[in-house]
């Protein structure tokens, strides 16, 4: 970040406009005008809103007038309703669920098409498919895959295969686990087969003159490398199973009755189904809040792991 | 790892996701192609008897290429403002010699926990009482915003990278700020600006929340919407739905076999960081 000052007497002369943010003369850096614009569309649309979410909760909206005041109400109604615990146990279920699926599968599948050979590369590229469809289009093919009269309950014969998956409540909420799962392990298989790449190569031929097989390779090396990345990808996955929303809406929305019913899709129904948007700000603020512990709860994980490793733990 | 020996459990294990990968789509492929009577008729996944492209002649005269260039004008405008302020405000933090960049800085990072869902209902009082509301414009400015913590982060950690030397070799030369930016310091990143965009566009291609809550008419829907709208509207022609849904991803698609390379080392260069 501290770049060495080179007193340099050369004054900037590259842009025709002197006033433009940059043309100053260069032993100052960039001119934080430069950051400006970034900072002016994050401001408004991400933390203004941020703010604005804490405040509509203590307000009364109906959406389409002007919102007044009203305290604690939302609160008190939104906390007093077994609704609202039961959509944050299932969003606390879809994310333990989703990561205990997620995190093996894509992991195993990283480090299997990180290894050598021809086909490996192929698998990957096929691997990779689900990361290219719209939550909308694959909702879409698994509520017709799935369909009892016409999917692949018929495809097969098999009578364990035409279930009511997305009509039987405690079925339906594994069946929208897993398709978000075969949404996202793709993308997390990725950055595990990234991961495993940057292992030193030297550290499995030691392993191999010490006549370690492919287990416990594994085991004593490749995991603990893969620390970091384990890290990230289970950051971008907890957070993003607590905050799930486009896939369950078209598939289930919700359903059947409230089985699927998610804190962000419970929140979206208050506020703009039921035109209950002070009520909904106060599902929204949970989420903030539920989201942000939960980065800066594993961030802190992560520099602990990284502090222990330097004392030689 | 002298010599890769076969890997039975593994090749076994890998095969079963593939086959969990695959049938989805072989489903989607199959089933865009059957007319309705092969649909109630056939076998799901049997390869159609007499394959048709009437669905997707129905798709399209259903103002499918209206959904295709709102998509095209949403992504496109996202991802060029998104890559040209990220770079700036990269640039800035990266080169910035005051205890200002590095906050800045930490606070695009503290962006990254911010979930998008969260925060809908304030943007939409912000669009409605601005009068963007069911406009282009109003999915395009909430996506660069939530595009631009990432981007400015992945961009930073590239240009950090760039040689300190060739800055300075430049500066002798007199190049100002904006010269930096566009001769060295672009063609330096480029494969980061790649990522980015790819991702990003990505992401807006196929952002769905952002659509649905800020837009309302025919006239300004996208792809995902118009996906959501077709289920409703064909119902049972589930064919038709299919075709539009594989409609929708061809030019994802074409990018990946165009440039799969670039996308998977780019975004993982990206992530690795």
């Amino acid at each position: 970040m501290e770049a060495p000052t080179v007193a340099s007497e050369t004054a900037g002369v590259g842009t025709s406009d002197p006033r433009a943010p940059g043309a100053g003369t260069l032993r100052t850096g960039p001119h934080p005008l430069m950051a400006v614009p970034a900072l002016a569309f994050f401001a408004v649309f991400a933390l203004l809103p941020l703010g604005g979410v804490a405040l509509l909760s203590l307000m009364r909206w109906d959406g389409i007038g002007d919102p007044g005041w009203t305290g604690l109400g939302n609160w008190s109604r939104a906390l007093g309703d077994p609704a609202t615990y039961h959509a944050i146990w299932l969003s606390v279920q879809v994310m333990v669920f989703s990561w205990l699926f997620q995190t093996p599968v894509s992991l195993l599948l990283g480090v299997f098409i990180a290894g050598r050979g021809r086909y490996r590369a192929t698998l990957g590229v096929l691997y990779f498919l689900p990361m290219l469809l719209s939550s909308a289009a694959i909702a879409i093919a698994f509520k017709a895959l799935l369909d009892p009269n016409f999917g692949m309950s018929r495809a097969f014969g098999l009578d364990i295969l035409s279930q009511d998956w997305l009509g039987d409540p405690t079925l339906t909420l594994y069946v929208v686990i897993f398709v978000i799962a075969w949404q996202f392990i793709p993308f997390h298989t990725l950055l595990y087969q990234a991961g495993v790449r940057q292992i030193p190569r030297q550290l499995y031929e030691a392993a191999e003159i010490d006549g370690a097989g492919r287990v416990r390779q594994f085991f004593s090396i490749t995991l603990p490398q893969l620390r970091y990345t384990i890290i990230t990808s289970s950051t971008l996955m907890l957070v993003g199973s607590l905050t799930y929303f486009d896939l369950v809406f078209v598939l289930t929305g919700g359903g059947p009755g409230n089985a699927t019913r998610f804190l962000p899709l419970d929140m979206y129904l208050n506020g703009f189904s039921n035109n209950d948007m002070g009520r909904a700000s106060t599902l929204a603020v949970l989420l903030v809040v539920a989201g942000l512990a939960l980065s800066l709860g594993l961030a802190r994980f992560a520099r602990f792991q990284r502090g222990s490793q330097q004392e030689g733990i | 790892m002298s010599r890769a020996r076969p890997n039975v459990p593994g090749g076994v294990a890998g095969f079963v996701w593939l086959v969990v990968v695959l049938v989805p789509v072989y489903y989607i492929v199959v089933t865009s192609l059957r007319n309705q009577r092969g649909f109630f008729d056939a076998n799901p996944l049997a390869v159609p008897s007499n394959p048709t492209l009437a669905n997707y002649d129905l798709v399209l005269r259903n103002d499918f290429l209206r959904y295709f260039l709102n998509s095209a004008v949403v992504t496109l405008g996202t991802v060029v403002i998104t890559v040209a302020v990220s770079l700036m405000a990269a640039y800035y933090v990266v080169r910035g010699r005051t205890r200002l960049a590095g906050w800045t800085y930490r606070a695009f990072l503290l962006g990254l926990a911010i979930p998008l869902q969260a925060t809908i209902i304030p943007i939409y009082y912000l669009i409605t009482r601005a009068h963007l509301y069911d406009t282009l414009l109003a999915v395009i400015l909430p996506s660069v915003a939530f595009a631009i913590p990432l981007s400015v982060v992945i961009l930073a950690n590239f240009l950090r990278d760039v040689p300190k030397e060739l800055f300075e070799s430049m500066r002798v030369d007199g190049a100002g700020h904006w010269r930096m930016l566009l001769s060295l310091v672009l063609p330096m990143v480029k494969p980061a600006v790649v990522t980015v965009a790819v991702y990003d566009g990505l992401n807006v291609w196929n952002g769905f929340l952002f659509p649905l809550i800020l837009t309302q008419s025919s006239d300004q829907r996208v792809l995902p919407m118009a996906l959501w709208a077709f289920q409703g509207q064909f119902r049972v022609d589930i064919p038709a739905v299919l075709a539009a849904v594989l409609l929708s991803t061809l030019p994802v698609l074409a990018l990946y076999i165009l440039g799969r390379r670039q996308l998977v080392t780019g975004l993982t260069a990206g992530f690795g960081k």
